[in-house]
């Protein structure tokens, strides 16, 4: 089986789960719903045991789908959003506001993309819409500078000069007519995007900058860490969950791409 | 000029925009934060009227527009003062100058560790791309790739600290031991290797495919063909033709990997109570100090500047197009 569709049988898997949490697991998986401390497959209620307050563990992975996945899948798609619009500009403008662009760019980059979610949750407040924010702000250069590339080579083609001829505006050509050309390349990286985002979401709940109010696999991993030593299977079991998360993205992002040096 | 010093100093001031772009950022986070210089000085001067406190904004410009504040937060910084961390009650300098060392320390071997090892694993790889090792690294790479450091540092803790009880379970070194000279260094190298692992792989598995990516390219390139045809030993060609063309993306990618390493040791560091630099982020935000965020950021930003320009004159170095300066 090619490595695609391992990766999006799997993601698929995942994605039925966080839609269907609610009828897997019901209730609030932040709840407390037995006793404390229960080994995994110890009591049938509690498949996955329960950690150091009594809450389910495997209702917890459920619904911590949910939230790696709806924040993973929204900044990746902000973060390919603002990098193709300002790649576009960039390149189809050129000169000195290509310039302030790119240099704009690569101080983003230089600043550790986790460190810029760190700094941006400090301001805003950890929930879900402003770890959006967060996330994709360190994540969006690569598209631009890919989408640029792909600009710089789509500009001098026929096609832009006819749009020119029949009298488009400049910003009409570049929105409608390069854009939509470019948008191939820079979709390659959204595995990569996508990624990362839940990678950085996941380090962001574990330091306890996540969303308070749900659950994730991050967080999880931070409260089995307080009994690391009596109760390993706490931390383990949610990371498996984000290990698996991660590979069938890049599983996906491989078979995607034709080109494979985009990837990994 | 020679070539190389001219390529080094148009790197140089192509970096100080960028560093002003990330000195403008990092104004505006100020901005957005809640409270300003005088709130902090207030918090840990204790209780001042209302006079006094609009007597020192006004001293101190904090009445004036954001452009008069702008420039009084450039004015200091270029003085070398990053302000006063309210959580650690010292000057945010002093702070980090303590903090960076570990960090820096423990990113370097990380980074050693993962490019030697990992472009080695890549030339095993790519040396025959298609073959039973080859499949074998690519998917053991891809699978070490997903795994989060942070998670995996837990992981290493249970092993080979809580289980085996082989090595520490965190911290840079064992707390009161008198150890001096030889015997502290060894204290800290075995306290550094658990967390160094941590950092280390995920990047260990990007480039092991970066390299073995790009060697799988260079071998459809006919200069290979006619390597072949002059007769060319397999092993010299691999070495000597393929794999050193190849390391070229990998040495770029160096550069931009101290960032992620940067914001990957913040919960690296977490996990093994390393005082180091990344943890200080952390804390940072947890005690709502934003200068001391702000400087850590501002420092990162430079670390990953200077990676950038090390990794250039490397460059330079090995590819003859930029040393003869084209």
């Amino acid at each position: 089986m090619s490595s695609f569709r391992i990766g999006a049988a799997l993601l698929l898997l995942l994605v039925l789960m966080a839609l269907f949490a609610p009828v897997i697991a019901p209730g609030d998986p932040l709840a407390i719903s037995g006793q404390a401390m229960l080994r995994p497959f110890e009591s049938e209620a509690h498949l996955l045991g329960t950690d150091r307050l009594g809450r389910d563990v495997f209702a917890g992975l459920v619904h911590g789908t949910r939230t790696t996945l709806l924040v993973a899948f929204f900044s990746a798609a902000a973060a390919l959003i603002i990098g193709s619009i300002v790649g576009t500009i960039s390149g189809f403008l050129g000169g000195v506001t290509d310039i302030v662009l790119m240099r704009i760019t690569e101080a983003f980059q230089t600043v550790p993309g986790f460190l810029l979610a760190l700094a941006t949750i400090s301001v805003t407040g950890p929930s879900v819409p402003t770890l959006v924010l967060a996330i994709s702000l360190g994540n969006w250069t690569q598209a631009a500078r890919v989408t640029r590339a792909e600009v710089l080579s789509l500009r001098e083609r026929d096609f832009v000069a006819a749009a020119r001829t029949l009298g488009m505006r400049p910003f009409e050509i570049a929105f409608r007519e390069i854009l939509p050309n470019a948008f191939g390349p820079t979709a390659s990286l959204a595995a990569i995007s996508v990624a990362t985002a839940i990678l950085i979401e996941a380090a962001l709940s574990f330091l306890g900058f996540g969303d308070p109010n749900r659950v994730t696999w991050g967080s999880m991993i931070a409260e089995g860490r307080t009994v690391l030593r009596a109760a390993p299977y706490l931390s383990i079991v949610p990371g498996i969950a984000l290990v698996v998360t991660v590979l069938s993205v890049h599983l996906i992002g491989r078979g995607l791409s034709r080109t494979e040096r985009l990837q990994p | 000029m020679p070539p190389l010093a001219a390529f080094f100093l148009k790197r140089l001031l192509t970096a100080l925009p960028v560093l002003f772009i990330v000195l403008v950022g990092s104004f505006l986070l100020l901005e957005a934060a809640s409270g300003d210089a005088v709130d902090a000085y207030i918090a840990r001067s204790g209780a001042m009227d209302a006079e006094q406190i609009t007597q020192l904004r006004t001293e101190w410009g904090l009445d004036k527009g954001p452009l008069y504040r702008f420039g009084a937060y450039i004015s200091t910084l270029a003085h070398g003062d990053l302000g006063w961390s309210t959580a650690f009650e010292r000057p945010v300098t002093s702070v980090i100058a303590e903090r960076l060392p570990v960090t820096l320390l423990l990113m370097s071997i990380a980074t050693g560790l993962a490019f030697f090892l990992g472009s080695l694993l890549g030339v095993v790889a790519g040396a025959r791309p298609g073959s039973l090792r080859d499949r074998i690294l690519s998917t053991g790479s891809l699978a070490l790739y997903a795994v989060p450091g942070f998670w995996l540092g837990l992981v290493l803790i249970v092993v080979f600290a809580v289980d085996l009880r082989w090595l520490p379970i965190g911290g840079i070194e064992s707390i009161a031991s008198d150890k001096t000279g030889l015997a502290r260094l060894g204290d800290i190298a075995v306290h550094l290797i658990l967390p160094v692992c941590a950092l280390a792989m995920v990047y260990l598995a990007l480039y092991l495919r970066l390299m073995r990516d790009r060697m799988a390219e260079i071998w459809r390139d006919p200069f290979v063909k006619g390597l072949e045809a002059r007769g060319l030993s397999r092993r010299r060609i691999v070495w000597r033709h393929v794999a050193r063309n190849a390391v070229l993306p990998a040495i770029t990618m160096l550069g931009w990997q101290s960032a992620a390493m940067l914001g990957g040791s913040v919960v690296v560091e977490s996990v093994f109570n390393i005082p180091g630099f990344g943890r200080l982020a952390a804390e940072a935000v947890a005690r709502r100090d934003t200068p001391l965020l702000l400087g850590v950021l501002l420092c990162s930003a430079i670390t990953v500047i200077i990676a950038n320009l090390l990794v250039d004159l490397a460059y330079g170095k090995l590819d003859p197009r930029v040393r003869i300066g084209r």
